[in-house]
């Protein structure tokens, strides 16, 4: 059984205990205890249920590479799924449950998939789904989706808040052991400004463990030593908590930072997501060790040989009274040794290799441990956890040859460098075959804009295996990153002894010959009961890309992504392959290294800050007078100014008829303002606009059309002249900067060298539409210089000067057929004047109008909409817009694309207004029907609705659209069958529906 | 005239540091060749110093920022900007130039405090570098706060100032005064 041992333990705090509960039941662990450590002190093995058979799982490892205790912690607001017991430090009041278990951890109902394991092979998904196809939805997915899984998706808002942070640096070091602390001191050494983080909450990483003698001191002193030498550096910065999620291009890494999950209770945000550009990465990340493939390999109590290692020495957990080794390497002997000094029984160390000449070896004999080379195990048993060792032969086929008794096993099956972050950015690998593993190939860097290496590999992480190699690699690696910066190294290589070791055998498989029960049973993916005969049979069934065989098996796919299987089973698959892993190659490693919650990635981007809404100077009056708000690009805009009471259509209908009748009121001012000055300016114009612009006079409007250079119309507005050589371009709300961004890139690519300057004053100006019959009226009322009479500011003129007290400029343009000034004012005078023109409006009953209002309002018009009555494949002929397109001008945008023939074929759907025969409201964006089925066999169609609304002017439904040879067809009925199976019927009239002769508007 | 009233009216924020509503500010964008010897002239004239690439000469109340190539951003007293306008038009009539009162299409917030936590306080939401060799007093950061764009600039040690479009005012004054929140320090600058 696992125990907690009477004395030791590097990180714990005896003194400070801590009380958690594990679902639901009381524990109790001490301070600087993971969630995992905690749990093994009290013997509980079992800490989770396997994803697919549900077999009961352990935890195996002592870090980020955790496939099996994954846990919910907390609750409600701040629950959070799959988190890895083993990185979770233990915090009083700690709340935490097993997942994917039903109805409990020790009972669970779903193990019955275990029996039935041969009906779930590898490619179960794909297979499964071939057929019956109405079994998809109705049968397979809730069944799966139910037994399958892992953590439940939290169902309550976040409680929590996050934050990003940018920072600029010149080397950046991910990982914070001996490498990663030596090559931060040489680099900042140097001079060089150093940013240097840790994923966990201590400085030392393995060596704090795995022991040796630095510089003559202790690890855990020399570690000491250099971080004090490190944090009185002024340029140099250390994070622990802080994992390296990502590198990327340009030097740009993310880093996310835990602040509170170990105090949850403490201020400030929970996760930091670090935005880092350095101009040098050094990732000194270390390695994982790798599990070995034999049957019964996921029994809880086999464990990784340093995870045990870690949890004697750290937390003073003994995971097993008995523990057998089972390695093809030097290292895990060092975990035999310990065992036995901690005063626990090793029955035997099984060394896969045949002749070890190793010193830990020979250290371990004369300590007294059986060693029994050559040797493997045929398979572990045990009702739910480890209780037999059936040992055998490595070279056999599994006949056992002796029987150990045990609680626990220790495997290794040799350490995979971590090159996940030396991989992000396209670093390559090479495989080692004294080592048998994969390490950065340092002639094939990531590389930086200018050709440069920018991502460095040291220590383990760069395939040192010894502390004396990783030291050495690792300062050498600083100095390098440091040297590429300009930096001249200042300091020396820390003196180790060296270590002799005895090759690591290459085993991925054990024994060598396993029969295909065995097989069966020796798991590659613990996360996602992936075994080594899934991968076989993909491989016998045709996959051969590493990629392919991936997604068939489902291998390296769970939320650990394969930091102990990938390879272990990419080493399966070469040899089913019969190829060299090498040519086999690895999957893609992508960021980021383990999960990030997506709170942090939000930053501050929650709650009121999730994302900017545009405001008008007269946002909070709307506010406060009812408005019903339409998001239009970023901005909010009044759909319609809602009374107590009324609904929102009534309302609306109140605003037409009031305008009409009287006066309305519009904040326009999110129209699209741009200043276009200089001695080219009206020729710049003239190629823009579809109309002649330069011909404008001072103290005019004229509404013009802008198309891309396909011919398409992309946004339209009113643009007055202000003087000899300065315009002013009304754009369309949502258009305003991306006509200026349009404007820019024609002048600063194609035209750089026309005298030509623009300026968005889009925001300098609060911009309010006084449209009715009784506009000038109320303008009148308010006195000022502004003279709005017919005569002084006709239709299509513009003006200055001041109603009340405050400076105007007033254009005389109309988008509803009525008499209306649409009058600018600087933006911080906005609600001023609209609070003038509410008091001087209000005898004449004056009415504020929201945008639907307007719509109406100008469908009644005929007038189109952009993005309505457009939808980038409709050209201005298509809209009877000719009299808008000059025909003087030699060329403008769009100009020879609406001359190609698909452009003027007479066959195009045209605008023409289409009116219900019974007066109903037609459904937006409803298909006319023609004769015959198209070649997919669908109805076709000759025309649709482009806008429709219920006019309260004409007391019907009135839309426009779309249809083919339109204005040709006048009278004609169309067939509009609605989503519901209704239809409707409505005749082709003249888009015109209101005053069509403009006396409204030009009075 | 009435009072203008900017978008935040007055608002003010105390976290880690101040952050506060600068009120209304004069601004007129200058577009023109900033290496003619007119606009150099044109700036002289009206006491206005031109900064050099990437900085900023004066201050709030009479100040210039380099915003690119080819465009200025003059800084004065809100009520005198119509007046400066005019001046250096008539100043600029013979190049090619462009001059316009920009005053009111911005939100302008002072930050002030420890000059480590206001940069802190930016590297919350802006990927600029806010190293102090990086971002001196008064060179100038045309960038993005979170998902606007936004310039600034460190007007002294321990003082710096924030601009954005004065429609989304109030969103850059949350998130700033969100970014200053005790509690949430760094300790990196």
């Amino acid at each position: 059984m696992s125990h907690r041992l009477s004395k030791g333990g590097l990180l714990i705090d005896r003194s400070q205990p801590v009380s958690f509960t594990f679902n639901g039941k009381p524990f109790r662990g001490f301070q600087g205890d993971t969630l995992a450590s905690a749990l093994l002190g009290q013997d509980q093995m079992l800490m989770g249920r396997s994803f697919k058979y549900h077999r009961p799982r352990g935890v195996v490892a002592s870090g980020a590479e955790e496939p099996n205790a994954l846990m919910g912690l907390g609750e409600a607001k701040t629950f959070e799924p799959n988190a890895r017991a083993t990185t979770t430090e233990l915090f009083e009041g700690l709340k935490a449950q097993s997942q994917n278990h039903w109805p409990s951890l020790n009972f669970d109902i779903g193990a019955v998939n275990a029996k039935l394991s041969k009906f779930l092979p590898a490619g179960f998904y794909y297979k499964m789904f071939l057929w019956p196809r109405s079994f998809w939805k109705h049968v397979y997915e809730p069944i799966i989706r139910e037994s399958a899984g892992l953590g439940k998706a939290p169902r309550h808002r976040d409680a929590d808040h996050y934050e990003h942070f940018n920072v600029t640096t010149d080397v950046l070091v991910i990982g914070g052991g001996i490498a990663g602390l030596a090559a931060a001191h040489a680099a900042a050494k140097s001079g060089a400004q150093v940013l240097l983080v840790e994923q966990s909450s201590y400085w030392g990483g393995r060596a704090l463990v795995d022991g040796g003698k630095i510089d003559g001191r202790e690890p855990t002193d020399w570690v000491h030593d250099t971080v004090m030498d490190l944090l009185a550096m002024p340029n140099v910065d250390l994070i622990q908590r802080c994992m390296g999620a990502g590198v990327y291009d340009h030097g740009y890494a993310l880093l996310n930072e835990r602040l509170t999950d170990h105090e949850p209770k403490s201020d400030g945000p929970r996760h930091r997501l670090w935005r880092v550009r350095a101009a040098q990465i050094v990732t000194a990340t270390g390695a994982i060790e790798r599990p070995l493939s034999f049957a019964g390999n996921d029994l809880p109590g086999v464990m990784l040989a340093s995870a045990v290692r870690d949890y004697v020495e750290n937390f003073a957990v003994a995971p097993g009274q008995r523990t057998v080794v089972v390695t093809n390497n030097d290292d895990a002997y060092r975990t035999a040794l310990m065992l036995k000094a901690a005063g626990l029984d090793v029955p035997a160390v099984l060394d896969a290799r045949e002749d070890v000449d190793a010193p830990l070896a020979e250290e371990a004999i004369a300590a007294g441990i059986r060693v029994m080379t050559g040797h493997g195990i045929a398979s572990v048993t045990g009702k739910g956890r480890v209780q037999v060792v059936q040992a055998c032969k490595q070279d056999s086929d599994g006949s056992v040859t002796k029987a150990i008794e045990a609680d626990c096993v220790a495997m290794s099956g040799g350490w995979s460098p971590v090159v996940h972050l030396w991989s992000h950015a396209g670093g390559k690998l090479v495989w080692d075959d004294n080592d048998a593993h994969f390490r950065p190939d340092s002639d094939r860097a990531p590389k930086g804009a200018a050709g440069e290496d920018f991502v460095r590999a040291a220590g383990t992480a760069n395939g040192a295996m010894t502390t004396r190699e990783t030291l050495i690699d690792a300062h050498r690696t600083g100095v390098a990153a440091a040297r590429a910066l300009g930096y001249e190294s200042a300091t020396d290589v820390p003196e180790v002894d060296p270590e002799i070791r005895h090759p690591t055998a290459a085993i991925w498989l054990m024994p060598e010959a396993a029969p295909y029960a065995k097989r069966a049973k020796s798991w590659l993916d613990f996360q996602n009961d992936v075994k080594v005969s899934d991968v076989e049979l993909a491989a016998q069934e045709g996959y051969e890309s590493v990629e392919h065989t991936k997604r068939y098996t489902t291998l390296g796919m769970a939320t650990d992504q394969g930091k102990l299987s990938n390879i272990n089973g990419l080493a399966v698959l070469s040899k089913e392959l019969g190829v060299p892993i090498p040519s086999v190659g690895t999957t893609t490693f992508r960021p980021p290294y383990t999960p990030i919650t997506l709170g942090a990635i939000a930053g501050e981007a929650q709650g009121d800050l999730f994302q900017p809404v545009r405001k008008t100077p007269m946002h909070d009056w709307h506010d406060a007078n009812g408005a019903h708000w339409e998001p239009v690009g970023q901005w909010r805009r009044p759909y319609a100014f809602v009374k107590p009471g009324e609904k929102v259509h009534d309302a609306v209908m109140r605003e037409v008829n009031a305008t009409r009748k009287g006066v309305g009121l519009l904040d326009a001012s999110t129209l699209g303002k741009l200043i276009v000055k200089g001695p080219d300016a009206g020729k710049f114009l003239d190629m823009l606009y579809t109309n002649m612009m330069s011909t404008l006079k001072p103290g005019r409007c004229r509404y013009g059309l802008m198309c891309s250079e396909n011919g398409f119309l992309s946004d339209d507005g009113v643009v007055a002249r202000l003087d000899e050589d300065t315009w002013l371009c009304h754009t369309t709300s949502g258009g305003a900067d991306h006509i200026h961004g349009v404007m820019e890139e024609w002048l600063q690519t194609e035209w750089w060298d026309w005298k030509v300057y623009v300026a968005n004053v889009t925001e300098q100006y609060a911009q309010i539409g006084v449209v009715g019959p009784k506009a000038r009226e109320v303008l009148e009322t308010l006195g000022g210089t502004l003279d709005v009479s017919k005569e002084a500011l006709p239709f299509m003129g513009w003006a200055t000067g001041t109603l009340g007290d405050i400076s105007v400029r007033a254009f005389r343009i109309s988008f509803s057929g009525e008499l209306s000034y649409e009058i600018a004012v600087p933006a911080s005078q906005g609600q001023a004047l609209w609070d003038k023109l509410v008091e001087a409006g209000r005898d004449h009953g004056i009415t504020p109008y929201g945008t639907e209002a307007l719509h109406i309002m100008r469908a009644e018009k005929g007038f189109i909409m952009i993005g309505d009555e457009t939808d980038g494949t409709v050209i201005p002929q298509d809209l009877g817009l000719h009299w808008a397109i000059s025909k003087k001008k030699d060329d403008f945008l769009g100009k020879r694309a609406q001359e190609r023939d698909h452009m003027t074929d007479p066959l195009r759907w045209k605008l023409v207004g289409l009116e219900t025969v019974d007066g109903s409201v037609l459904p937006d964006g409803a298909y006319a029907v023609a004769e015959g089925l198209n070649a997919n066999g669908q109805r076709k169609t000759q025309g649709r609705v482009t806008s429709s609304y219920h006019s309260p002017t004409l007391g019907r439904g009135i839309a426009m659209g779309l249809v083919e040879r339109g204005p040709d067809r006048m009278g004609e009925v169309l067939l509009f069958p609605d989503l519901n199976g209704a239809s409707f019927e409505a005749k082709i009239v003249d888009p015109v529906f209101y005053d069509p002769d403009g006396e409204k508007q030009n009075v | 005239m009435s009072d203008g009233v900017t978008s935040v009216s007055g608002a003010v924020f105390e976290g880690r540091i101040l952050v506060e509503d600068a009120g209304l500010v004069g601004m007129i964008t200058l577009r023109a060749d900033l290496g003619h010897s007119f606009v150099k002239k044109a700036l002289k004239a009206v006491k206005l110093a031109m900064p050099e690439d990437g900085f900023s000469t004066g201050g709030l109340d009479a100040g210039v920022l380099w915003m690119s190539p080819d465009e200025l951003l003059i800084l004065c007293a809100y009520q005198d900007a119509d007046a400066l306008v005019e001046k250096l038009t008539k100043a600029l009539k013979d190049v090619h130039a462009l001059v316009v009162n920009v005053s009111d299409a911005r939100t302008v917030l002072r930050l002030s405090g420890e000059g480590a936590a206001i940069r802190e306080t930016l590297a919350k939401l802006s990927p600029a570098d806010l190293r102090v060799n990086a971002l001196p007093t008064g060179r100038v950061r045309r960038t993005r706060l979170a998902q606007v764009a936004a310039a600034f600039w460190f007007t002294g040690e321990d003082e710096a100032v924030v601009v954005a479009f004065r429609s989304v005012g109030d969103y850059v004054f949350r998130l700033v005064s969100t970014a200053a929140e005790e509690g949430s320090g760094v300790g990196y600058f």
